[in-house]
């Protein structure tokens, strides 16, 4: 149905309520209208605020009737916010019983981006409990359905805002990515996902899982629209030290260079160590013709090795652990969240409170953190762990003097079934081997969907890594290989995207 | 794996889970101490790996982006009101957070 709102990108939604052919009212009821008819099925959301958008859509035809500017690029188009950034005006519960229900006293920075941007928040989005998952299973909320088959995962932890997307329930949502979680669900669910470089956005207001790794980002269903709403909310912010203070890429021009489907000049690395053995074979095949295309488009493929990406995982899973022992010691039932009155002392319903509030991956990771950071294994682990993370880095400055960007599949495999690695972390987190050298090293990368695998007919994704702030080049390689992409299949790849059905 | 198998008495045993839990503030069940200890005894098993990398000389990366002394104005800002300070505080009496007794019976 060309007429539905819902199935337009965010340029082209924006571009139709900024010459008034349709209001931004229409466009977020036909959202909301969407989330009603599906939403009972893929469960992308945790809280929808209807209200609440209609009034801020309002505003947005309001000062669009008297003339004035739109406030951005993308005003007026809705959005899916993963429940991890703070809201006032909603709960924000991070798919956790223990923050169930808390309305926090204030805005994240990106929240308050948006609303300045006049971006239509729709709802909250759901995701594994503080960011700790690659499949939505661990929300307290219950899982995420992949919209290309209801049986099976949406990847994570931010699936609710990758299902939201492949759903046709919004055109636009935020996600955040410690060691995978806005581009592996990219890459399950056929949509674009973006790590930007770490600092390149504020953590302020963002609950933390890992500080060190946490960065948030913008998902969509084209790459030109994830880099408007990068500029958005990118940018210096006083309020996160860690903020990078310098200007956010110029990623919009960017994708629309690499749209004109000229990469002659660009240099894109394979890295050896992310491909092969232990990759599903529609995944290796769709990465191996994405390389064609990108030769194709002019670029010059070469081979990069990264020698201590293989001990990546194990390196992450010290670090993440220990700083989530740390950052979750927060949650002590006296000040705000959950409190179960058992016990007499503080230390008694403390621990209580954590117990019932927690489920079994969070548990599993403060245990694990607690024990890497104990005197006497402190420098065998979380030590060691950090001089791996030292010498990844290391590994991708090699790899960007030989190449522009790097390239490898997304993830290993496409979605699986809701219920086959729940009980298995260790299967679980092998899901972000590709993904978690990026948060080590602190850099950029994308996963923009490849096809579908020849055996299971599931959403691939190709991911394309860049330094630092070097997001405009994979801005242009990623819009090109999209455009290419969709020249050879006739048609935009989310319009392959299955009709949600029961 | 099997989670319902006890701690094969490798990396991490069951008693060792139960501390770090104390440790932590998490009153786990019996149930979970079993599970826990097969799975942290798995996982543990992976992430020790990071020992095969010779990287004495190496130094340890907390932070990808080194900043230093990051500086903002001395300068008075609005902050949370009182009201919205307590807004999700379990119990607030007289303005302030109501906790229970910090001290156990025995001490």
């Amino acid at each position: 149905m060309s007429d539905d709102l819902t199935r337009l990108s965010a340029a082209e939604l924006a571009e139709k309520i900024h010459v008034r052919e349709v209001s931004a009212v229409e466009a977020a009821q036909a959202h909301l209208d969407r989330i009603a008819a599906v939403d009972g099925d893929v469960h992308a959301f945790l809280h929808v605020g209807a209200e609440a958008a209609l009034a801020s859509a309002t505003l947005v035809d309001e000062s669009l009737a008297a003339g004035t500017a739109p406030a951005s690029a993308l005003a007026g188009v809705p959005l899916a916010l993963k429940d991890v950034l703070t809201t006032t005006d909603m709960p924000t519960t991070v798919g956790s019983k223990i923050l169930e229900g808390w309305r926090p006293p204030y805005d994240a920075t990106v929240t308050s981006k948006l609303r300045a941007a006049g971006i239509t928040i729709l709802g909250k989005t759901n995701m594994d409990e503080f960011a700790m998952g690659s499949s939505t299973e661990y929300s307290a909320y219950g899982p995420t359905r992949n919209p290309w088959d209801l049986d099976r995962i949406p990847g994570g932890s931010g699936g609710g805002s990758a299902a939201a997307l492949a759903a046709f329930e919004a055109p636009l949502a935020i996600g955040t990515d410690t060691g995978g979680s806005i581009r592996q669900p990219a890459a399950m669910t056929g949509t674009v996902g973006v790590k930007p470089t770490y600092g390149g956005v504020s953590r302020y207001g963002l609950v933390a899982c890992a500080s060190s790794l946490d960065q948030a980002g913008p998902c969509a269903r084209t790459v030109l629209d994830a880099a408007l709403l990068h500029e958005i909310i990118g940018g210096h912010d006083p309020m996160d030290s860690t903020s990078i203070d310098a200007p956010v890429p110029a990623v919009v021009e960017a994708a629309r260079l690499g749209a004109k489907g000229d990469l002659s000049g660009v240099r894109v690395g394979v890295v050896r160590e992310l491909t092969g053995e232990g990759y599903q074979a529609g995944v290796q095949e769709n990465f191996d013709a994405a390389l064609r295309e990108l030769e194709k488009l002019g670029a010059e493929v070469v081979e990069v090795s990264a020698p201590h990406f293989q001990y990546g995982l194990a390196a992450y899973y010290l670090i993440l652990p220990s700083e989530v022992s740390s950052n979750l010691a927060r949650f002590d039932a006296m000040r705000y969240g959950l409190r179960v009155d058992k016990g007499a002392s503080a230390e008694e319903v403390m621990a209580a409170t954590r117990e019932a509030g927690f489920g079994p991956e969070v548990k599993r990771r403060i245990i694990l953190g607690t024990y890497a950071l104990s005197s006497g294994y402190y420098d065998a682990y979380y030590g060691q762990a950090q001089k791996v993370r030292t010498l990844i880095g290391r590994d991708f400055a090699a790899a960007f003097a030989q190449a522009d960007v790097l390239v490898s599949p997304t993830a290993p495999t496409t979605a699986f079934p809701i219920g086959d690695k729940v009980d298995d972390p260790l299967a679980m987190y092998l899901n972000d081997l590709a993904t978690i050298p990026t948060n080590l090293a602190g850099t950029a990368a994308m996963s923009v969907p490849s096809g579908v695998a020849a055996e299971d007919g599931l959403p691939t994704g190709l991911q394309i890594m860049a330094p630092a702030l070097g997001e405009a080049v994979m801005y242009r390689v990623g819009a090109a290989y999209e455009a290419a992409r969709d020249a050879a299949d006739g048609s935009p790849f989310a319009s392959r995207t299955p009709e949600v059905k029961p | 794996m099997s989670p319902e198998s006890p701690s094969s008495g490798g990396a991490i045993t069951r008693d060792e889970v139960a501390h770090l839990a104390r440790l932590a503030r998490l009153a786990v069940t019996d149930d979970e101490l079993g599970v826990f200890a097969g799975q942290l005894d798995v996982i543990l098993g992976a992430v020790a790996r990071v020992g095969e990398v010779a990287a004495e000389d190496i130094p340890p990366t907390s932070h990808s982006v080194p900043l230093e002394n990051v500086f903002r104005p001395d300068e008075l800002r609005p902050s949370l009101t009182q009201e919205q300070a307590l807004s999700g505080a379990p119990a607030a009496e007289d303005g302030r957070f109501r906790v229970p007794q910090i001290l156990g019976e025995e001490q």
